[in-house]
């Protein structure tokens, strides 16, 4: 069998930093940049007893973009722990949201190559925080935690796996770039790491009903390397099915160098 | 009689009209400290040189004539777990044993500008979890009643140090009796607020969604003081609440006419001790001779509260203390290659053996597959224990119980069976759960001469009926007039 005999299946999880004043659980700026750790408080650096406060505009903005987007918003949400250790995330949590996110069930129309209107859905649209960044030393002496970005408020907009090409997931995120721009909730640069998507992807069997097993691209920041990926990623799971081979559910790391995925368990 | 002895109130009087100066005061303590403290073992470390530093220049400013808050220049001590900015906060953990605070805790801001003046840091068991302070990572403190005893936990240096007159008064904090407990086991008051009436910012958070601070005091009047002084609505805690502030001096009425009273026969059954139980009747017949309505009652829960609070409180203290992980401050191993190791050494080595089985238990709980079968029951139970308060609270004002099924047990008793330990918090559990207020008051010796406290629990935001009923058993049974600690036994 031949590419043309297979489908790919994409969904986009797309992280958005939103452009408030504050962060999301105390009143540190949200500026890029700045000298390590000099926008951070007791609360973002996580020390003991601090408690965190809900930035009230993180909520009107995930709101608004819930409106923009045809979610429905939920009336009564809530904030969840996701707890594991990491150097950058110094609750060893992440407030996020699990069970009830804010905005839920939406869509947004995309145009194809021939003209016509797609419908990609949005399954949910919640609010968490940023986490640091870690700073490797070029000359070995170890790695440097960065808090400044910890607490920055992010919006994770989660799609349906309705987009079936490298274009299609281009074209949905160039959309919602483009929402949130006008609604003015973020600055959407993604040389900055304001606008980032996890891509997911799997491949099947024209005509097949189940969906094959997906790998999850995480964190990539610009439309030429998602288009690159998508391809890469999906020619190689194509490959591996021809060859008699089984897709295992990993998360792998794109090289936008060398153009080649890598498995971080591998 | 010595400076050290009087109540706040009393003394607050003496420094108004210049009978005393803060100085000698605080001095009197840091005297008291220096003869009686090697026997209690209540304080972790002590702020002598700057305490005498504030009091002089409190003395200072009153001589000038200024306007000081009605208890300027008075002595606190507090509990380890609170930061006090520039100081060490250690939880009596290994952990922390070198943190120093970069900020004030809400409550320790408020203090400050009242004026008050901080003695130092008490021990108490690590993180606040163990009911004896015999868990603190650093000595153990004894019971000035009986030095082989413990002083119940975990703010048992704030309540030890209340008995023994080496502060005037503290500031504890209570996840499932911590300042109940110890308060009763050494005889002296204290109080748990309605969860949300204080501010829990700047508290090291052992579980979320059951900590409160609160005062051990010398008695009921001191006790209303001090929560004056530190509740309020507080912006940096989201689940502080919003209501007016109340000044409870106002509730101090000699009077429990009308009052209803609910005496829950579970909470007298098997498991309590019986010189307990007949010290509780006798509070309960004092109560009706004082004209309060006292009726047996049934309180069904004690069955599923410690299950339902042990299962929450350590799912919340596995996420809190996920954050002690040697990275960024506290205790980190020496023995690491890898990040892996850092995470897994540090916090072996850091914790005590207490704190890692409620770590253990509370990931345990988390965990996906388990997760609904044990802490979303458990929600749900505390709802069902919610309920259950509700309904005796439309029939009754407050309710009766012991503090603790026993007065101080013997040092190492339970130390080695955590489950025993456990079922000390019984009676103190359930309140944690519903929320509600709930103050210790002393009201006799048993025959081994170590104090029985009784319990009275009340309506969320209802502080006022406890201390209008805890005043008026005080006036009538002044326990502390006629009983001190004695500090017989030896070293354990």
């Amino acid at each position: 069998m031949a590419k043309e005999d297979y489908e790919v299946i994409i969904g986009l999880e797309v992280h958005c930093e939103l452009s408030t004043k504050t962060k999301i659980f105390c009143s540190c700026s949200t500026e890029f940049g700045g000298e390590p750790n000099s926008h951070c408080c007791p609360v973002c650096m996580a020390l003991p007893g601090s408690l965190p406060v809900l930035n009230e505009k993180v909520v009107e903005y995930a709101v608004k973009a819930g409106l923009a987007t045809n979610c429905e918003i939920t009336k009564v949400s809530k904030n969840d722990r996701k707890n594991y250790f990491y150097p950058d995330l110094p609750k060893a949590y992440q407030i996020s949201q699990f069970d009830l996110p804010l905005c839920h069930d939406g869509k947004v129309n995309i145009e194809l190559e021939n003209g016509e209107s797609k419908e990609i859905r949005i399954e949910r649209i919640h609010i968490e925080e940023d986490s640091g960044k870690l700073n490797h030393d070029e000359f070995g002496r170890g790695s440097f935690v960065d808090l400044n970005r910890a607490g920055v408020p992010l919006i994770e907009v989660v799609s349906r796996p309705d987009m079936r090409s490298a274009e299609e997931a281009e074209n949905y995120m160039r959309k919602l770039k483009s929402i949130f721009e006008y609604i003015e909730i973020s600055d959407c640069k993604m040389q900055e790491g304001s606008l980032r998507a996890d891509v997911n992807v799997s491949v099947r069997k024209k005509g097949a009903e189940k969906l094959g097993t997906r790998t999850e691209m995480k964190n990539m920041s610009s439309f030429r390397s998602i288009v690159r990926a998508i391809k890469y990623e999906s020619e190689r799971q194509i490959e591996v099915i021809e060859n008699g081979g089984t897709i295992s559910q990993e998360t792998l790391r794109w090289d936008d160098v060398s153009r080649k995925n890598f498995s971080n368990e591998r | 009689m010595e400076l050290y002895e009087y109540t706040v109130h009393e003394i607050a009087e003496k420094l108004e009209k210049n009978e005393v100066t803060s100085y000698d005061l605080v001095k009197s303590y840091f005297d008291r400290i220096r003869e009686k403290d090697g026997l209690v073992k209540a304080y972790v470390s002590t702020l002598e040189e700057e305490a005498l530093e504030q009091a002089k220049k409190i003395d200072e400013r009153r001589k000038n004539g200024e306007k000081l808050g009605k208890f300027a220049g008075i002595p606190i001590g507090i509990k380890d777990n609170m930061n006090i900015k520039g100081t060490k906060t250690t939880c009596s953990s290994k952990m922390l044993e070198n943190y120093e605070s970069p900020y004030d805790a809400t409550v320790i801001e408020k203090l400050k500008k009242e004026d008050i003046i901080f003695l130092g840091k008490l021990n108490m068991d690590e993180f606040a979890m163990g009911g004896s302070t015999e868990q603190s990572a650093f000595f153990k403190t004894h019971n000035p009643w009986d030095l082989g005893t413990v002083p119940g936990g975990s703010s048992g240096g704030s309540a030890a140090s209340v008995a023994s007159d080496l502060a005037p008064w503290t500031l504890g904090s209570d996840t499932g009796g911590s300042i109940r407990q110890p308060a009763s086991l050494c005889g002296v008051v204290g109080l748990k607020p309605t969860y949300g009436l204080v501010s829990r910012y700047g508290l090291v958070a052992f579980a979320s969604s059951l900590d409160q601070i609160g005062p051990i005091t010398k008695d009921v009047t001191d006790s209303a003081i001090l929560l004056n002084l530190i509740s309020g609505h507080d912006e940096k805690d989201s689940t502080s609440s919003s209501r007016p502030k109340e000044d409870y001096t106002k509730s101090l009425v000699n009077d429990v006419k009308g009052m209803k009273i609910g005496l829950p026969k579970e909470f007298l059954g098997e498991g309590t001790n019986e010189e307990v139980r007949q010290a509780i009747l006798e509070v309960a017949d004092k109560y009706r001779e004082l004209g309060a309505e006292v009726e047996e009652c049934s309180l069904n829960v004690g069955k599923y509260a410690l299950a339902t609070y042990y299962i929450i409180a350590c799912a919340e203290a596995s996420s809190n203390l996920g954050r002690f992980d040697g990275i960024r401050y506290g205790y980190r191993t020496e023995n690491f290659e890898n990040l892996k190791d850092i995470y897994k050494n540090s916090r072996s080595e850091g914790f005590g053996s207490e704190v890692k089985r409620r770590i253990i238990l509370g990931t345990y709980v988390l965990s996906s597959g388990y997760y609904d079968a044990y802490y979303k029951k458990a929600q749900k139970v505390r709802t069902i224990i919610k309920n259950e308060y509700d309904k005796l609270f439309e029939k009754y004002d407050l309710i009766l119980t012991p503090t603790s099924p026993t007065t101080a047990f013997k040092m190492e008793e339970k130390s080695n069976n955590p489950l025993e330990m456990y079922m000390a918090d019984i009676c103190t559990v359930p309140v944690n759960i519903a929320g509600l207020p709930g103050m210790s008051i002393p009201c006799k010796l048993d025959s081994k001469g170590l104090p029985i406290g009784f319990l009275l629990v009340a309506n969320s935001f209802e502080e006022n009926k406890i201390f209008r009923a805890g005043f008026t058993y005080e006036q009538a049974i002044n326990f502390r007039e006629n009983n001190k600690p004695t500090f017989k036994g030896g070293e354990n």
